[in-house]
């Protein structure tokens, strides 16, 4: 397969996931389609902190927060701007036309105040930087609480269901091939520069200062527009959907899946979301699992740390594995 | 001015019970490099063991001052013990790892301890009342003023723990040790200091001076829960890093600047912005003064 082609074959591919996704959508109950959702949602979330943690080795911990952004502006525009420049929308074509605007809509907010935490990230690092990013998710939750045309920590309510998983799938595969044609890119190499040896970096001219806004920009971006997604998708939004946890969950799926490895990521993404709820129902000694499913959630976060800090899929080259594979048919012949 | 006052009051005792917490965080620092995450649950564990064995303790030495002092010292004993476990198990397989594992471990412990305080035959994610350990009176009042006899309980308990501490960093051997392992981790083992019992030791009195914070707390805010560590330790972590963190005395003062920080916010301002000025704060110092007001400036080395 030719190199350059492959990357818009698989985009191709993800399209056309999405497509059979949204064909299959109304087939199922609406508990298996809300999980199904979350999934492709916690993707976008994990995927673009991924360029934030992963690929530009900047400890971020408050993506819940670029999220809540993205949601109030997505959910502020379909809800209040929309109706004025497009009329009524729900139910006829023009309603994705509404979701995609209300998505740009919040997501480049979300992107404006990503500059804002960037400009940070340049002068701290490691734990430092994750209280910095910790504090200002906290913030922006305590200032749209306090905004009473917001909601206050009710939040804003009746926003209309346009997400569907065409929508959802599209978007993680517009994340996915971007972001991978970004870092295998020449320019993209910057990123894996910063994370390895910032100083080295910087001495052999990379722009660090430049690389590193544009992680949380672009990380902002695409948060937000998960944050879109989710609230056209809930109907609901409120602040305290938004908190530390949220944070803390996405940064797990980028852990578990191994910083700097997307379709680790993806993985994680999916088991993560998936795996507390199968757990739901267990029962074991007649004790019912729901009730201490997160504790071992987190025990198992700090046995991974301890066992295997890369993550899953973390340092493992696939295309390596692939050549080894080949190499020893051709020994054995 | 009278209500100024009694915020500085108010600011200054909250600011107290801060100090014992970012006392921990920053001892922490000061000898691993490191920001423990956990330590804000570690807190909210000394305010459950006070609130189990508060009633062990009161069956046989009654209620009074002598109980408070027991169900003080068992909470301070018992958080000691995990914060050395939890060092133990978690931080010291990782002694030699990137910082970022460590975090993220910390995290996790962090985690783990709310989650399984939640489970019901644990703590239960209910709130419970906190036992009056001394009756609530007031020592002073008048003139718009008023001075609970809790709030004195606090302020001296506090300066007494942070002079004990005081002692010992500065006057013995294992203080001297600790001081010598904040320098320099590997030249201190050269020099023929057992880091790992050292380490462990901070560990226990960081711990130790959380358990007492958790009880000065609970006295004054009697509702507890499996997540009442989350935001004083958060809190207590900024004013580690306000006063500079891994720098004792800057952590002392860094709390009472954010307690009273966060009373003024809450009395002129608006009571729902009392935690977001706190991080404001932290961003602000973070971003023209990441060293802390008495910290000392490090440059990096290639």
């Amino acid at each position: 397969m030719n190199k350059v082609a492959r990357p818009y074959l698989f985009l191709l591919l993800g399209i056309i996931i999405a497509f059979g996704l949204s064909a299959w959508a109304d087939g199922i109950n609406p508990y298996d389609q809300r999980i199904v959702m979350s999934i492709g949602i916690n993707m976008i979330l994990a995927a673009s902190l991924n360029l934030i943690n992963g690929f530009t080795g900047q400890f971020s911990l408050g993506h819940a927060g670029f999220m809540s952004i993205g949601a109030y502006g997505a959910a502020i525009f379909t809800t209040m701007i929309a109706p004025g420049m497009l009329g009524e929308v729900a139910g006829t074509g023009m309603q994705d036309v509404a979701l995609f605007m209300g998505l740009l809509f919040g997501g480049i907010i979300s992107a404006l105040i990503g500059v804002l935490v960037g400009i940070p990230s340049l002068r701290l690092k490691g734990d430092y930087l994750a209280i910095v990013t910790l504090g200002f998710g906290e913030i922006i939750r305590v200032i749209i609480q306090n905004i009473p045309s917001l909601g206050g920590s009710l939040g804003i309510a009746n926003i209309p269901r346009y997400t569907t998983f065409f929508w959802v799938f599209f978007i993680v595969a517009i994340v996915v091939f971007f972001i991978q044609q970004l870092t295998k890119s020449t320019y993209g190499q910057g990123f894996l520069a910063v994370r390895d040896d910032e100083i080295a970096a910087e001495a052999m001219g990379v722009n660090t200062t430049r690389y590193k806004v544009e992680a949380f920009v672009i990380g902002a971006f695409f948060a937000g527009v998960a944050g879109g997604l989710y609230g056209h998708y809930n109907e609901l939004i409120r602040p305290a959907d938004f908190d530390f946890l949220k944070s803390v969950e996405i940064i797990v799926m980028v852990i578990l899946g191994g910083m700097g490895s997307t379709y680790g990521v993806l993985f994680a993404a999916a088991l993560l979301t998936y795996v507390p709820e199968f757990l739901r129902g267990f029962e074991l000694f007649g004790v019912k699992f729901d009730s201490f499913r997160m504790s071992i959630y987190s025990l198992i976060l700090i046995i991974l740390m301890l066992t295997r800090p890369q993550g899953l899929f973390g340092g493992i080259n696939f295309k390596k594995l692939m050549k080894v594979g080949r190499k020893s048919v051709v020994g054995n012949q | 001015m009278e209500e100024f006052l009694q915020q500085v009051i108010n600011g200054l005792s909250l600011g107290a019970i801060y100090a014992l917490i970012a006392l921990g965080y920053t001892m922490i620092y000061g000898v691993l490099r490191f920001i423990n995450f956990a330590h804000g649950d570690v807190f909210m564990v000394g305010a459950y063991i006070g609130f189990f064995i508060y009633p062990l303790l009161s069956e046989s030495l009654g209620t009074g001052y002598l109980t408070a002092f027991a169900v003080l010292l068992a909470a301070m004993l018992g958080c000691g013990l995990l914060g050395v476990t939890i060092e133990f198990l978690a931080y010291r397989p990782l002694r030699n790892r990137p910082k970022l594992t460590v975090l993220i471990t910390a995290i996790g412990v962090s985690l783990f301890l709310e989650y399984t305080g939640q489970i019901d035959f644990v703590f239960g994610a209910d709130y419970k009342t906190y036992p009056t350990l001394v009756e609530r009176s007031a020592v002073f009042s008048g003139s718009g003023l008023s001075l609970g006899s809790d709030q004195v309980i606090v302020f001296v308990v506090a300066i007494v723990l942070m002079l004990l501490l005081r002692v010992l960093v500065m006057k013995t051997k294992i203080g001297i040790a600790m001081r010598a392992l904040s320098m320099n981790l590997s030249a201190a083992s050269l020099m023929g200091i057992n880091t790992n019992r050292v380490i462990s030791f901070t560990f226990f009195i960081g711990s130790a001076l959380a358990g007492a914070g958790a009880t000065l707390y609970a006295m004054s805010y009697p509702k507890i829960n499996p997540l009442m560590g989350v935001l004083p330790g958060l809190k207590a972590f900024v004013a580690a890093v306000l006063g500079g963190i891994g720098n004792i005395p800057g952590a002392v003062f860094g709390s009472f600047f954010i307690g009273t920080a966060e009373t003024m916010t809450a009395g002129y301002i608006s009571p729902t912005f009392r935690d977001a000025i706190v991080f404001g704060i932290l961003i602000l110092i973070l971003i023209f003064k990441p060293s802390g007001l008495l910290g000392k400036g490090g440059v990096e080395k290639v």
